[in-house]
């Protein structure tokens, strides 16, 4: 099952507020992605499209893959739209390694496309809690930073881990997305203005989350026996795996972990035949700081309750034991809720070609996973690459 | 929230009714059709429970940032709480400053007003939880 599908294409919009709408954000990824085909694709190689996306605001909520793919002349193919909360391209991509293991199909299209930043506050306020639970979470009042409080609260209670590890996250996935021209975020930050900033949910401030973004993202994925006639460095995918869970925190066994995740990562490690420390660099799902440190724990990395040390410690820098988060992590390039699993692995694609801006370029990275989640932990992918 | 979609709930918003697993014993708040570990050998077996409103608390935050509907009352305290019947739920924790409350604090549900659809529109009640022996605990209609 590893490594019969791979990626040959892969591009995207910047992330950020910006003034295109989701049809041009579309074609910028689109187009990005097939320049980015070394030996060239007929787009009308292209036989089926999974789009990602939540559609925010409401704007396009029916019909969206077919007017994205029509935009980009992409006529005439089956395209659908795959929803699954924050984690939607993730799972268009997985839906996609489906259909070419099937056998069905050589050559798709996984994409993802949002566009957030031009609802007025109170409705961009509502949809951005559209994916929690609506009648006895958000009845009671709660926010996604309210969700990650409480576990970060609860995380700092059992394990000692410290609110500087949690701004730290904030510090390194800045840095790095000041050297990603496609980040939301351009400029590092100072650990000090992460504790300093306003307070969300305490103890997590306006910098211990991920902004509001815009953005799109695609991929060109074939069966791998097929991928050298489109490139002679292909990324193959080694496993894809998900997990739901209970849509409640309060639902949930442990809420200092999650369970979607742990329970995906396992699968994905067997399928992939590795370990968690065979991989060298992982984009994990930073939508509030307290996610990658737990992440850092549910997959592996180290051990339950380690993930504020070592990122303290700067093992989850570029030369530490992994690199997390290169691009910026949806805490610094950005977070278009449908466009961020299909962008995680844009930036897998960069990292395994040697193809990211030098500052960020993890040498020698050989092994890649991205992890994706849907909401406070609901919804969960893991895909592991290799050159 | 739609009016019907809120009075669905009624029982459980306002009594803190849950249910019992006729098969595992399991308890769940809100009430559940089906126990999610039984499956279907729990189909028509659950029990309604009136659950106590005691309970601790097994993490708290303070919203600062509210969602629509909150702005006028922010910031304001929110609770997992677990009940002594072993479920959990997510709660507002009031008639306290926020610095009093901890992990593993008792606390007990109060009858409050939640929210009001806009300006004349219907009004939610439900539960929210304050610290325990601030005054007599709900009593329950059950």
């Amino acid at each position: 099952m590893a490594g019969e599908v791979a990626i040959v294409g892969a591009g995207q919009s910047r992330f950020g507020v910006l003034k295109e709408g989701i049809k041009s954000l579309f074609a910028q990824a689109f187009f990005e992605c097939l320049d980015s085909v070394d030996k060239g694709m007929d787009p009308r190689q292209v036989q089926e499209a999974f789009v990602g996306s939540m559609s925010f605001g409401g704007g396009q909520l029916g019909n969206l893959a077919a007017l994205m793919t029509e935009q980009v002349g992409l006529t005439h193919i089956p395209a659908r739209k795959v929803e699954n909360a924050c984690a939607s391209s993730s799972y268009a991509l997985r839906d996609a390694w489906f259909a070419l293991h099937s056998g069905m199909l050589d050559v798709v299209l996984v994409a993802g496309v949002e566009k957030m930043t031009d609802l007025p506050s109170d409705r961009r306020r509502y949809w951005l809690g559209v994916s929690g639970d609506t009648e006895w979470e958000r009845l009671a009042g709660t926010t996604f930073a309210g969700l990650y409080a409480l576990m970060a609260s609860r995380h700092m209670h059992e394990y000692g881990t410290k609110r500087e590890s949690l701004a730290q996250v904030a510090v390194k996935n800045h840095r790095y997305a000041s050297h990603n021209p496609k980040a939301h975020f351009q400029r590092p930050i100072k650990l000090e203005q992460v504790l300093e900033a306003p307070m969300l949910a305490q103890p997590l401030t306006l910098y211990d989350s991920c902004p509001v973004s815009d953005g799109a993202s695609a991929l060109l994925l074939t069966r791998a026996e097929l991928a050298k006639s489109f490139t002679d460095s292909p990324v193959y995918i080694q496993a894809s795996s998900g997990a739901s869970d209970f849509l409640a925190l309060h639902d949930r066994e442990d809420i200092t972990r999650v369970d979607g995740t742990v329970k995906a990562a396992k699968e994905a490690y067997r399928q992939a035949h590795l370990s968690p420390g065979e991989v060298d660099m992982a984009e994990i799902h930073d939508a509030f700081t307290i996610g990658e440190i737990m992440a850092l724990e549910d997959l592996g990395f180290c051990s339950k309750g380690q993930g504020g040390v070592w990122t303290l410690e700067g093992r989850t820098e570029i030369g530490g034991d992994i690199a997390v988060n290169t691009s910026g992590g949806l805490k610094a390039k950005g977070h278009p809720l449908g466009a961020t699993g299909a962008g995680q692995v844009v930036e897998v694609f960069k990292q395994l070609r040697s193809e990211a801006e030098k500052a960020r370029q993890v040498s020698g990275a050989e092994v890649a996973l991205t992890h994706n989640v849907g909401g406070s932990g609901a919804t969960v992918a893991v895909h592991i690459f290799s050159r | 929230m739609a009016i019907p979609r809120f009075w669905r709930e009624i029982d459980s918003r306002y009594n803190l009714v849950g249910t019992r697993c006729g098969n595992c014993g399991d308890i769940d708040f809100p009430p559940r059709s089906v126990c999610p570990k039984c499956g279907r050998k729990s189909l028509g077996k659950m029990e309604r429970l009136q659950l106590s409103g005691h309970g601790t608390v097994v993490s708290y935050t303070v919203v600062h940032d509210a969602p629509s509907g909150f702005e006028a009352i922010r910031p304001y305290s929110l609770a997992i709480i677990e009940l002594e019947e072993g479920a959990r739920l997510t709660s507002q924790v009031i008639d306290c400053d926020p610095a009093e409350i901890g992990i593993g604090m008792p606390v007990e549900a109060v009858f409050r007003k939640l929210g009001e659809e806009g300006e004349s529109g219907i009004i939610h009640y439900g539960y929210k939880f304050r610290p325990s022996g601030k005054a007599p605990p709900m009593e329950g209609q059950d």
